[in-house]
């Protein structure tokens, strides 16, 4: 008996030496099963009143906007991620950038479909581009922080428009330079604060590189709009 | 005395070979992480940089891209590269050096997409953005111009700048495939290599449109030699070696449309989107009055 025990313990002697160096990155998800509670919620949720499931999707956007009106380190916008915020901003943007002039003749503005498939195409090849480099972020996590963080952006496209209801002079340019380039810096930091964490360390700078060109576009759509007159 | 040296002497082992070549009784747990020994090699010393990452790919070459073309793993090898490894092949493609090949620096049988793509993406909408500009400050000072922004520009931009990257070297590998059948030259390049080479040599354009935001014609012309010449010498210094083993009426046919398409290219763009003599004033002063007409005369 003393025998086996020696020669198994000199059998597994060498497993005891097992060691994984540290700076090798675990991460993952864990789910804890509070889903199974969730669950039983949805089943109740079809007695709800209505008004209160669109609060609630409401109130989660709304937390999703103040989240990147003061981007922190949070993983908030990642972790339940929808849509609909994205949509939303999409189609204020695209169309306030109409200008609300039915005419045809002024052809050269971007249309309402060039504007959507921009802001979309866009992200989808951000992501992709992401995903591409070794980035550890799901698609729709990642179209989820590109899409919200058009918020400054939209904001400023609000005030261009405010700006323009006065004369087209060369101050209100200036100031729409001022309020344009701000919105783009903020959106571009806010972006990268969400998702600089889920790239590897070597290829930050090509991750960040082409949301700077995006948010830049959009950026350029929202300065050289002229309203009709 | 000398055998206690030895036993005593210690002995360095390299990454992971050493452990496993050396030591079969213990047991080690290896994980191939390959950006973690990309940083070790780095941290012993960016002089070494180099040699260690042709070693290595010159390894992997024949395991490097064999996953099958429709999974996505295919594509994310070609996406392999590091900022500063982007960094070095953007500044090699705008300085040309009569010995260096474009291909074996820098590319060294990783060609990247990401490179092309994106160098692609900058300049089309650098020309837009600065076509636009260069237009509006055409026009300033007439009084009865409104600026319109010409969406337009984008894609006509986007069209003619991503067909010369992918069709050109589509083209261009054809050929030299089907002329290395014939004459059998050391060097060969893939189409991928080449894709590689003929985005990056588009880098030095984007600085070189932004200068065509003044409306200058003797600067513009300029801009425009200075930057072909750069990248032109880039493709012909990259491309002589693949073809010097063949008859000189074909080599000299190759250089010179490789050329001449680059040469196209930049006076095209040029002429399409920046024109410092614009036929459209007539246009803008024409539809205000014509409206006025036809609702006076309803």
């Amino acid at each position: 008996m003393a025998e086996v025990e020696e020669s198994s313990k000199r059998m597994f002697a060498g497993l005891s030496d097992i060691s994984i160096s540290e700076d090798i990155p675990v991460e993952g998800d864990i789910s804890v099963p509070v889903r199974s509670q969730n669950a039983d919620d949805d089943f109740s949720t079809l007695d709800e009143p209505v008004k209160d499931t669109i609060l609630r999707d409401l109130r989660a956007v709304g937390q999703k906007f103040v989240h990147v009106l003061y981007p922190k380190k949070s993983s908030a916008l990642l972790k339940d991620w929808d849509l609909w915020g994205p949509l939303l901003l999409c189609v204020t943007l695209a169309l306030m950038l109409q200008g609300g002039s039915a005419d045809s003749g002024d052809d050269g503005r971007p249309q309402f479909a060039e504007v959507f498939v921009i802001i979309w195409f866009g992200s989808v090849i951000i992501t992709l581009n992401s995903k591409l480099l070794g980035g550890t972020i799901s698609f729709f996590q990642s179209l989820c922080v590109l899409g919200y963080c058009i918020l400054p952006l939209t904001v400023a496209m609000i005030v261009c428009r405010i700006v323009l209801l006065g004369s087209i002079s060369s101050i209100s340019f200036v100031v729409r330079l001022i309020v344009v380039t701000a919105s783009f810096c903020w959106s571009t930091f806010a972006s990268t604060a969400f998702l600089a964490d889920s790239q590897p360390a070597n290829r930050k700078a090509l991750v960040v590189y082409p949301v700077f060109l995006f948010y830049f576009v959009i950026g350029w759509m929202i300065l050289t709009f002229s309203p009709s007159p | 005395m000398a055998n206690t040296d030895f036993h005593l002497q210690f002995q360095e082992f390299e990454d992971e070979q050493g452990f496993t070549e050396n030591n079969q009784g213990a047991t080690t747990v290896t994980i191939d992480d390959p950006i973690k020994s990309r940083k070790q090699r780095k941290a012993t010393g960016t002089a070494f940089e180099e040699e260690d990452d042709d070693d290595k790919t010159e390894l992997l070459s024949g395991q490097r891209k064999s996953a099958p073309f429709w999974t996505f793993e295919y594509y994310q090898t070609l996406f392999d590269v590091d900022s500063h490894q982007v960094k070095n092949r953007i500044v090699g493609s705008i300085l040309p050096w009569p010995g260096k090949n474009f291909i074996e620096v820098y590319l060294r049988s990783n060609p990247d997409l990401y490179g092309p793509f994106w160098i692609c993406a900058t300049l089309v909408f650098a020309i837009a953005v600065s076509g636009n500009i260069s237009s509006f400050l055409v026009h300033q000072g007439q009084p009865k111009f409104r600026y319109v922004p010409d969406f337009s520009k984008v894609t006509m931009a986007a069209t003619a700048i991503y067909s010369y990257a992918w069709l050109v070297p589509l083209a261009l590998w054809g050929f030299l495939t089907w002329r290395n059948r014939k004459i059998t030259s050391l060097v060969s390049y893939s189409f991928l290599q080449i894709v590689c080479v003929y985005g990056y040599s588009l880098s030095i354009y984007i600085p070189a449109v932004i200068l065509w935001i003044i409306p200058n014609e003797g600067l513009r012309w300029c801009s425009i030699v200075v930057a072909l010449c750069l990248s032109g010498s880039v493709l012909v210094l990259t491309f002589w070696p693949a073809i010097r083993d063949d008859k000189p009426r074909i080599t000299t046919a190759i250089i010179s449309t490789i050329v001449i398409l680059h040469v196209l290219l930049a006076v095209g763009c040029k002429a399409c989107f920046f024109s410092t003599y614009e036929m459209d004033p007539s246009k803008y002063h024409n539809e205000p009055s014509t409206a006025t007409n036809t609702s006076s005369t309803n």
